[in-house]
């Protein structure tokens, strides 16, 4: 320990441009430990979930209601690919959440800034870099669940990737997760604090939408198709809960969500004190 | 070089920083003092590019920091408050740092060992002591090999040993001809380490000076003399280098003439003295008063800062540079 090294290191050249950027939060990334929980606990939960929702309705095949059985060979595809995502999505929730905040709630947003105080470019750098892995495992995920749900179901129901939107339906999930991933960072980048910032996607997530059901007639059934999560999710609809929004409107609406929650999020990250 | 221009930040009522202005010089080791609260980190938080100013601003070799290509290459930082991800290791920490800018892998390992972390390298940052920490932060500070250094109290948490080795680094570093913003709320520390001091206080500028002058100017030893014939006695010592000042109880504090000198002095008039004591002013002390009056006296009202620093004067200081009233500084 001692003074006498710092002369003529090599420290190398370079600017601080948006591949290095790249780089840098990737390394952040990989290097925190509820990273790698939170993709457990997805993979897990897709697969566990998949598999024990799919492999109970077998089992209770004799006692089910006969236009339920009808539902079920009419449409599998939500059944397969929703049981095992509804509760999954949670994860991404929360890790994209964390991967905001976790900034904040440690102070590393000020090494961090110091280091790319172009703030834009870094939020931009974060975005990819999390929501790349959340789309490729997500979609490995939706095709492993939807596979694995046919398998589990193939006594009592047919389906086929080759039928009409199920290949939508089974890309869609992915590109979901990958949406709300970048929905949750949003919103941590907004509120900053974890515990604020998760409840905040859970009850944009899972409670409004039961919420609106509390609202009159027609009223409650166009909010809720517009409430974020619910428009999202259409794309994984083979045939449209109801007819307000296409499959694509539904995704477009999520995605203008998603977009406009990072907008705001991108303007308050230039605005405020670090 | 640092130029801090007319600096203000304000949350919401509180002044934080008022309308500061001053220039840090390279090849040097600047100080910055002030009691806590006094405005520094937000000072230097300013300067980084990390909070907003009000109004004002701080330049950077005459940029923004915000406008710099590579700034770990061109500043480094040394910030008050943590600022590391406990669940990544020291190494992952300064890695992903330097990947920002390009600066190589082996760098990282250079700076641990430079700093006495190799050991703990691999060791995530949550079990690290506040030293460690601290000597984590100047690792980040040193990764690009900075010109320029800014440095929010960095002995804080350090060990004896580890005092006397960033104060040897930071001469080494201004030796170089980097610059060098150090700040500190021990005056004592600052005056072994810095060559240049700004002090504030309030979040306003009160010395900008050399520590040398400053030291020549706060750390003298004075004389109380208390005497029924105060303004005899004082009469008998004036001279070129003996200043006196009356305090408010009509005792005199003196400058320039020791305790033996003035009882001879008087002895030899026949005056009495009630009180003949020699009063040791610390530097720490000095500072103290320097940036208590401030506080007190310049409260309400906005006087510009360098009319401040002009006025700042403790007991002792000479009567006729005493551009406040009489009293004032106390």
């Amino acid at each position: 320990m001692s003074g006498g090294t710092i002369t003529r290191p090599t420290v190398g050249t370079g600017h601080a441009n948006f591949g290095r950027l790249l780089t840098a939060e990737w390394t952040k990334l990989r290097t925190v430990r509820s990273t790698v929980w939170s993709f457990a606990i997805l993979i897990v939960a897709v697969i566990g979930f998949t598999s024990l929702f799919t492999f109970l309705t077998v089992q209770q095949w004799s006692q089910m209601k006969p236009e339920d059985q009808a539902q079920a060979q009419l449409d599998p595809v939500p059944q397969i690919l929703g049981s095992g995502l509804f509760l999954g999505q949670l994860a991404i929730c929360v890790l994209g959440v964390l991967v905001a905040t976790s900034e904040y709630s440690t102070g590393m947003i000020r090494s961090t800034l110091l280091a790319s105080p172009h703030r834009l470019r870094t939020l931009a750098a974060k975005c990819v870099v999390f929501t790349t892995p959340v789309f490729v495992i997500g979609e490995a995920l939706a095709f492993a669940s939807y596979f694995l749900g046919k398998q589990i179901l193939s006594s009592k129901v047919h389906t086929s990737l080759s039928d009409p939107y199920v290949m939508r339906a089974v890309i869609g999930s992915g590109l979901y997760l990958a949406v709300l991933g970048l929905f949750a960072l949003a919103v941590g980048q907004l509120i900053r604090h974890t515990a604020g910032a998760i409840t905040t996607v859970i009850a944009l997530v899972l409670v409004l939408v039961p919420l609106t059901g509390l609202l009159p007639g027609s009223i409650g059934k166009h909010v809720s198709a517009y409430l974020p999560t619910n428009a999202g999710q259409q794309i994984m609809q083979i045939y449209p809960k109801d007819q307000i929004l296409t499959a694509w409107q539904g995704f477009g609406v999520f995605g203008l969500w998603t977009a406009a929650l990072l907008a705001l999020a991108a303007w308050f990250l230039v605005r405020r004190d670090a | 070089m640092i130029e801090v221009k007319d600096l203000v930040k304000r949350y919401g009522d509180t002044t934080a920083v008022d309308h500061l202005s001053f220039t840090v010089e390279p090849g040097r080791i600047t100080g910055f003092l002030g009691p806590n609260g006094a405005g520094k980190s937000t000072t230097m938080r300013l300067i980084l590019g990390l909070d907003r100013p009000t109004s004002g601003g701080a330049l950077i070799d005459g940029k923004r920091y915000r406008e710099l290509p590579d700034p770990l290459r061109y500043v480094g930082a040394l910030l008050e408050a943590r600022a590391v991800h406990p669940g990544r290791t020291a190494f992952n920490h300064l890695l992903y740092l330097a990947q920002t800018q390009g600066v190589p892998r082996a760098r990282v390992n250079e700076v641990l060992e430079l700093v006495g972390l190799s050991g703990v390298a691999k060791k995530r940052t949550k079990g690290f002591s506040l030293g460690m920490g601290q000597r984590l932060g100047i690792a980040a500070a040193l990764l690009g090999d900075p010109k320029l250094l800014i440095l929010d109290e960095p002995v804080n948490g350090l060990d004896p040993e580890g005092i006397v080795w960033i104060r040897n680094l930071l001469k080494q570093l201004a030796a170089e001809g980097r610059t060098v913003f150090v700040s500190s709320h021990l005056m004592n520390e600052m005056a072994v380490t810095a060559d240049h001091v700004i002090v504030i206080g309030r979040g306003r500028l009160i010395a900008d000076t050399s520590m040398n002058d400053f030291i020549a100017r706060y750390s003298d030893n004075m004389v109380l003399v208390r005497s029924p014939q105060a303004e005899q006695l004082a009469e008998a010592l004036r001279g070129d280098t003996v200043t006196i000042t009356a305090r408010q109880d009509g005792a005199l504090l003196v400058s320039g003439a020791g305790a033996p000198a003035i009882g001879e002095a008087a002895a030899a008039r026949g005056i009495v003295l009630h009180e003949l004591s020699p009063q040791q002013t610390s530097l720490e002390a000095a500072f103290m008063e320097l940036t208590k009056s401030d506080v007190q006296f310049h409260a309400p009202d906005a006087v510009p800062a360098r009319d401040a620093s002009q006025g700042a004067n403790v007991d002792g200081a000479t009567p006729k540079d005493d551009s406040v009233p009489e009293g004032s500084a106390r």
